[in-house]
């Protein structure tokens, strides 16, 4: 066993050496830079998908590590180094296979791009940097590689820099993104003091036998922080619509597939840290549920195809984080594999409308698209389903494990919030693909279906989309959960009514947007002429961008003045007080000089007199 | 008994009228008069400490001897100066001099 | 207490009225009144170095401040004597700088007063020299050769200086 998993180390280093190699030979060969680029992802898919043979055919419970020490002080030991367990494993392949089609996707995408080279070396360094994540044995290098993801969303979301738009997105998702990084460092730092190791297993060990546990509490809300931050949870969820500036597959890959997901893996690597602090799972699953339902009562109203898919993106991520909340740590990663599938699917099939409609992004300018566009309409249908969570597709049986977990484990509020929430995503999902691919053609362009080079990855998604759930359905005895699990990790038996309630719910979803927005039975704008003040304050947002942006001004606007005035009054004022402390001096000892010759000799006498007197002090005190 | 101590009080306390009258007096020659009287102290004081402590050698003597030479030599530049100030200003008043002022 | 002798006696009276003459010098509003002050000073101070055994010094002393001196200051004052006489000497008119004077002039006092009267100072004179002015004569053109020479060039300098400036520039 051990061979194989020796080499793992190889995986991200593949697509980081072809970042190197792009970056410094090939800027003028894109061609070679996409073949360089994809070359190094395939590789690293193939040998992930060996490793993934060895640990699926052995022991569910067994860890390989592997790790160099980096920093050894007294007090204080990080190593560097690989941990490989079916955690890790499952998020090697998601990564490697969903990062390979949209590489692929992207040579039809970004053809004539004049940045077709930038493109595919900062794929690379994003592709090393998320699987050095997902390979890190400790906090210390999860952080790096964490921080390393932002900066290539960062890159990514930039990508069409002449955008002011794209800019700001770009600005605004890296901040966003530190503001929680912030939070996630300390955490880490708490440990670091406290155990003086951050390796995952060694840190295990270590709490087993923690008796205090009341200082867990800050680490693990502050560790929370991370998550919130990389996979946009409420408050820091503003980031990721708009990061839809980037190019749809940078949108694919990164912010619906993998780095979002981060945040997620990182509750699971670290759930015996977040199990142990019960409020914090309480905070945790309350974060998720609100995300959910905040994020998907957006969606109802956008008019963006891609806004759509990344506010669904963000509620499918709030189930997710509260699963983990409420220990179905199995259920959270389940979603996460299959999310990952037809998430990117939905939005690599939406790069395909934007591109063969000449970037329009509104759905009520598309329509019709079904008989011109046929492939990527029944893929997206396919991708809608899955999410939809409508059997046998694989989204089906994770969010059901999802809600199962909330009803069996006496969480009431969450399992309605969930259901709600399923009902929603199905109406929004089909409300899109009714409005933008049905319906009478309402744009003039000449619509055509993709090159097989973008259509072929958005078969194989859908292939995926389809069965990969079958992996955690009891209809194969739930092998997912026998090899992703922990300890305190909640399992339950499945239960079949709850599986045709979630079924029921999101038929309904789909029905009620057949009679709005296909059938046309029911007005879509009296609905929203009735509703108007709902209708805006979802349109809006919430309005939180535009909170975050006042808050900003008060808060970095307001100390930018005191400090200004700090430096003016106090600081000016101190140097401009010298000098004229000075000049004042100067003045006021001007009149000691009259002319008078006698006020001269009398000084003379006076300091005389001084030096007499002191002299005799001294030697007054001396002698006495 | 007279001793030492006496006649140096004495000294000092010619010497402090002295004094008084450099910073108190108008008149220009009334203040080299009180320079003078500053010097005769400064004299007894060496004549005193010569007959006290050491009479064989007659240094203090001789030092006060010197003194007196300068003491003459600048009252005679003193006075010059005085006139020829009294010249052109006609006032020997020390406060009307005051070219130096601010 | 010891004896007083008849030293001390003389003591006293010389020297009381060598500090009455000396406050009168200070005092006087009128200027001749004060160089006549002053000459009466000096011969206090001459009586006293007589007492003291410095009688060649007790003769210079007179013969150049009492004598030389004095006839110097008078004159001047007779040249530069203006208005009303009882109006020459007076003090300065800013009565800061006058108190200010007074102050200063007490403090000194004080402090050296202080100084001597806690020092041990001796109380007996010693014995008298026989040839003072042999031993002076010995020293002036002996040890102290090169005073005795620097002194008479600054005695020439003077005069030449005093004659130069009591006779003006000349107008051309």
């Amino acid at each position: 066993m051990n061979q194989i998993l020796q080499g793992a180390w190889i995986i991200p280093v593949l697509p980081l050496l072809a970042f190197v190699i792009i970056g410094m030979f090939l800027h003028r060969w894109p061609k070679w830079a996409a073949t360089v680029s994809i070359l190094a992802i395939g590789l690293a898919m193939l040998y992930s998908l060996l490793v993934a043979l060895e640990v699926f055919s052995a022991q569910p419970g067994e860890v390989f590590v592997m790790a160099v020490p980096w920093l050894n002080m007294p007090g204080l030991q990080v190593n560097m180094g690989i941990l490989i367990d079916p955690l890790s494993t499952v998020m090697l392949l998601v990564v490697t296979i969903v990062a390979l089609l949209v590489q692929v996707y992207s040579l039809g995408y970004m053809e004539g791009d004049p940045g077709f080279a930038s493109y595919f070396a900062y794929q690379s360094i994003f592709a090393g940097s998320m699987l050095g994540l997902v390979l890190s044995s400790n906090f210390g290098q999860v952080f790096v590689f964490w921080e390393l993801v932002g900066l290539c969303s960062y890159l990514l979301i930039g990508f069409w820099f002449e955008r002011e738009s794209a800019k700001e997105a770009a600005k605004k998702a890296f901040i966003t993104n530190r503001v929680g990084d912030f939070g996630f460092l300390l955490g880490i730092l708490f440990l670091a003091v406290l155990f003086g190791n951050l390796d995952y297993a060694t840190l295990e060990a270590r709490l087993a036998n923690y008796q205090n546990l009341a200082v867990l509490i800050p680490i693990a809300f502050l560790l929370f922080a991370g998550p919130i931050g990389k996979s946009a949870q409420f408050p820091l969820h503003v980031w990721l619509p708009d990061a839809m500036e980037g190019p749809t597959p940078v949108s694919a890959l990164i912010h619906a597939a993998t780095m979002v997901a981060a945040g997620v893996y990182l509750l699971a690597r670290a759930f015996f840290i977040f199990s142990a602090v019960p409020q914090a799972m309480l905070f945790i699953a309350a974060v998720g549920g609100f995300t959910a339902l905040f994020a998907a009562s957006i969606a109802l109203v956008q008019d963006d195809i891609k806004r759509i898919l990344a506010y669904s993106t963000l509620s499918q991520l709030g189930y997710m984080v509260m699963a983990l909340g409420i220990g179905a740590m199995t259920a959270g990663m389940f979603h996460l594999m299959t999310h990952a599938f037809f998430k990117s699917l939905l939005f690599l099939g939406a790069g395909s409308v934007i591109h063969a409609l000449n970037g329009e992004q509104n759905i009520w300018k598309m329509g019709g698209l079904a008989p011109k566009m046929p492939v990527t309409t029944w893929t997206f249908v396919i991708g809608a389903l899955a999410l939809a969570g409508i059997p046998p597709l694989s989204g089906f049986w994770s969010k059901d494990e999802i809600l199962l977990g909330a009803y069996a484990s006496g969480n009431m509020l969450l399992y309605g919030l969930g259901s709600i929430v399923a009902f929603m995503t199905a109406f929004y999902m089909f409300r899109l693909i009714f409005v933008a691919f049905f319906g009478s053609s309402k744009h003039d362009r000449h619509a055509h279906e993709s090159k097989p080079v973008m259509t072929v990855p958005l078969l194989v998604l859908a292939v995926l989309s389809f069965g990969a759930g079958f992996v955690g359905s009891p209809l194969m005895g739930n092998v997912f959960a026998h090899y992703i699990t922990a300890p305190g990790v909640l399992h339950h038996q499945p239960n079949v009514s709850i599986m045709a309630i979630s079924s029921l719910l999101a038929m309904a979803g789909i029905a009620l947007a057949w009679i709005i927005y296909q059938k046309q039975a029911i007005s879509h704008l009296s609905l929203r002429r009735r509703w108007a003040g709902v209708y805006q304050l979802l349109y809006h947002k919430y309005y939180i961008d535009e909170l975050y942006a006042r808050l900003a001004a008060v808060f970095v606007d307001g100390t930018a003045r005191v400090l200004e005035w700090v430096d003016l009054r106090i600081v000016n004022g101190a140097v401009n007080g010298l000098a004229y402390l000075t000049a004042w001096t100067g003045r006021t000892l001007r009149y000691t000089e009259d002319g008078q010759v006698q006020t001269y000799a009398l000084y003379l006498f006076a300091g005389v007199v001084v030096i007499l007197i002191s002299a005799l002090l001294v030697v007054y005190t001396a002698l006495a | 008994m007279i001793g030492l101590t006496h006649y140096m009080i004495l000294s000092s306390l010619l010497f402090g009228i002295g004094v008084y009258g450099v910073l108190s007096k108008r008149n220009a020659v009334a203040i080299l008069m009180s320079v003078e009287l500053m010097l005769n102290a400064v004299n007894i004081n060496f004549v005193a400490i010569n007959r006290f402590i050491n009479p064989d050698q007659v240094v203090g003597q001789l030092f006060a001897i010197v003194v007196i030479v300068v003491a003459a030599a600048e009252v005679s530049v003193g006075l010059a100066l005085i006139i020829s100030i009294y010249r052109h200003r006609k006032s020997v008043n020390l406060s009307d001099f005051n070219l130096l002022k601010w | 207490m010891s004896m007083v002798t008849i030293n001390d006696m003389a003591f006293v009276c010389i020297a009381l009225f060598t500090i009455l003459s000396a406050l009168g010098m200070v005092l006087s509003r009128n200027i001749v009144h004060s160089a006549l002050a002053l000459i009466m000073t000096f011969i206090g101070v001459a009586m006293l170095f007589f007492h003291l055994d410095a009688g060649f010094l007790g003769l210079v002393q007179i013969l150049v401040y009492a004598g030389a001196i004095s006839v110097l200051i008078i004159f001047a004052i007779m040249l530069v004597m203006h208005g009303e006489p009882n109006q020459t000497n007076r003090f300065n008119p800013s009565l800061g700088t006058h108190l200010w004077g007074a102050y200063i002039a007490l403090l000194m006092t004080a402090g050296l007063v202080a100084a001597i009267w806690f020092s041990g100072l001796p109380e007996v004179k010693g014995r008298t020299v026989e040839d003072a002015v042999g031993l002076l004569a010995e020293l002036l053109l002996g040890k102290y050769v090169i005073a005795f020479e620097v002194a008479a060039v600054l005695l020439l300098l003077a005069v030449v200086g005093a004659i130069i400036l009591a006779r003006g520039v000349e107008e051309k």
